[in-house]
């Protein structure tokens, strides 16, 4: 009864606060991962690199296809702004069905920059079907194709670590996030930006500011909210011994 | 064409959505995933071509580190020939390529993962020299000394009191605390796409 109840509350709470976002769009506070990510979009055409998007290997028909879709939002954005570059921007993932998403929304991004011409199926890859094979074959992209800024947005393990590792003796920036636990510490400790736990789904909304990415933010914190004081509600009603 | 990409993507996932909600919906949810698990399939034999496409333009224009693309391509069309001869259960199949050469690769990045860890630790605080980054630094120390296994067995205190109160109370706490925000990201997110604001598909 919760999980439907809190659906339709989502639903409501995201399309009210959309068209309020409209006419107001809010403020948002300044996270550094996201200032360096917007400086490195417009370094990387002016230093004639290129970003490299790794989209890691969450596959759509689970749970992990949450990060990986947050990606796919940022892709559009980082495809568009750098599709007049010299050097394109190449995207990695590590499942096939991310895989052809990542090739259909690299292909949007030119289209929408009015450069679809430009646009080569090679730019999007498939680099391996396990997180290593992944790792391995994303590791190569990042050392060799003359990368400036490596972004590793969705879902990675610990074998993020061999990529902050090539990322670092290629002298690239890296800007990491993942939702898995052990992945967050590995690039916690290695990236010089991470960004921890739901930052990671506010990319869209830092980068592109629509009313709807704005809204989500809204409605993530108003959830989150609810959630502390249910849980701060329920532990005290214990605690006085209602249940 | 991109309005009937977008009506036919909200409308499967609004379905496949209602399936685990309603029990009359749940027929109709299997019966796209099936189909979603054929579609899967394609597109990982086109995750292969794209593979070869790439390393293949590699070895023409003869780029740096050309070789291992070569290495990468003989490789798959080798695993491909022998498993389509002697079939993926073959002894030859499980002891050589599996055993011989996937499994041991991948031990090795993991060996050499582990090494990168203990390299990033020792970097972190020279990189990063804030709060978050200390409390890192000494959180995974504690924990390191309360796991290791020494001659006269637990280090006094850290071993028995202050690594399971920080693992147990501080970490699972906080753990928690991301795993939820992680979940209510995803949510506002899924629905984006459901909604067809966000659209990875279909083209502009």
């Amino acid at each position: 009864m919760i999980a439907p109840a809190m659906l339709v509350a989502a639903v409501f709470l995201l399309g009210v606060i959309t068209l309020w976002k409209r006419r107001s769009p809010g403020y948002l506070r300044e996270i550094p991962a996201f200032v360096r990510l917007a400086r490195a979009v417009g370094l990387s055409i002016e230093d004639g690199k290129r970003l490299h998007v790794s989209l890691g290997h969450g596959g759509l028909f689970e749970a992990r296809g949450g990060p990986a879709l947050a990606g796919l939002a940022l892709l559009r954005n980082i495809a568009e702004r750098t599709s007049v570059s010299d050097m394109p921007s190449v995207a990695t993932a590590g499942d096939s069905t991310l895989g052809l998403l990542t090739q259909d929304t690299l292909q949007a991004g030119y289209q929408a920059a009015g450069v679809g011409e430009a646009y080569v199926h090679t730019m999007g890859r498939i680099s391996g079907l396990t997180p290593f094979s992944y790792a391995a074959g994303a590791m190569h992209v990042a050392h060799n194709e003359n990368v400036s800024t490596n972004i590793l947005l969705g879902h990675f393990g610990p074998e993020a670590g061999l990529l902050a590792e090539s990322s670092e003796r290629a002298k690239a920036t890296l800007i990491g996030a993942t939702d898995d636990l052990a992945g967050q510490s590995v690039l916690f400790a290695s990236a010089q930006d991470a960004l921890i736990g739901e930052e990671l789904f506010a990319a869209g909304a830092y980068l592109d500011a629509r009313p709807a990415h704005l809204a989500s933010l809204t409605v993530q914190d108003i959830f989150r909210w609810t959630i502390i004081l249910a849980l701060i509600g329920g532990s005290a009603a214990k605690f006085i011994g209602v249940f | 064409m991109r309005v009937l990409t977008a009506i036919i993507a909200i409308a499967v996932g609004i379905l496949i959505l209602l399936g685990y909600f309603l029990p009359q919906a749940a027929v109709v949810q299997v019966v796209l995933l099936d189909w979603a698990i054929v579609l899967a399939g394609t597109a990982a034999l086109i995750g292969v071509f794209n593979l070869v496409a790439v390393h293949a333009e590699k070895i023409r224009r003869k780029e740096k580190n050309g070789v291992y693309s070569a290495i990468l391509i003989i490789g798959l069309f080798a695993s491909f020939l022998f498993g389509l001869v002697l079939k993926p259960q073959s002894d030859f199949m499980q002891f050589v390529v599996l055993e011989g050469v996937i499994i041991p690769v991948e031990a090795s990045l993991m060996a050499l993962l582990a090494v990168s860890l203990l390299y990033a630790a020792v970097r972190l605080l020279r990189r990063r020299a804030d709060v978050m980054s200390v409390f890192f630094v000494l959180a995974a120390s504690l924990i390191f000394l309360g796991s290791v296994t020494l001659p006269f067995g637990d280090i006094p205190l850290i071993g028995t009191l202050i690594r399971p109160w920080v693992s147990q109370i501080l970490a699972l706490g906080g753990a928690r605390g991301i795993l939820i925000g992680v979940a209510l990201g995803a949510l506002t997110t899924g629905l984006r796409v459901l909604f067809g604001v966000d659209r990875p598909y279909g083209g502009r």
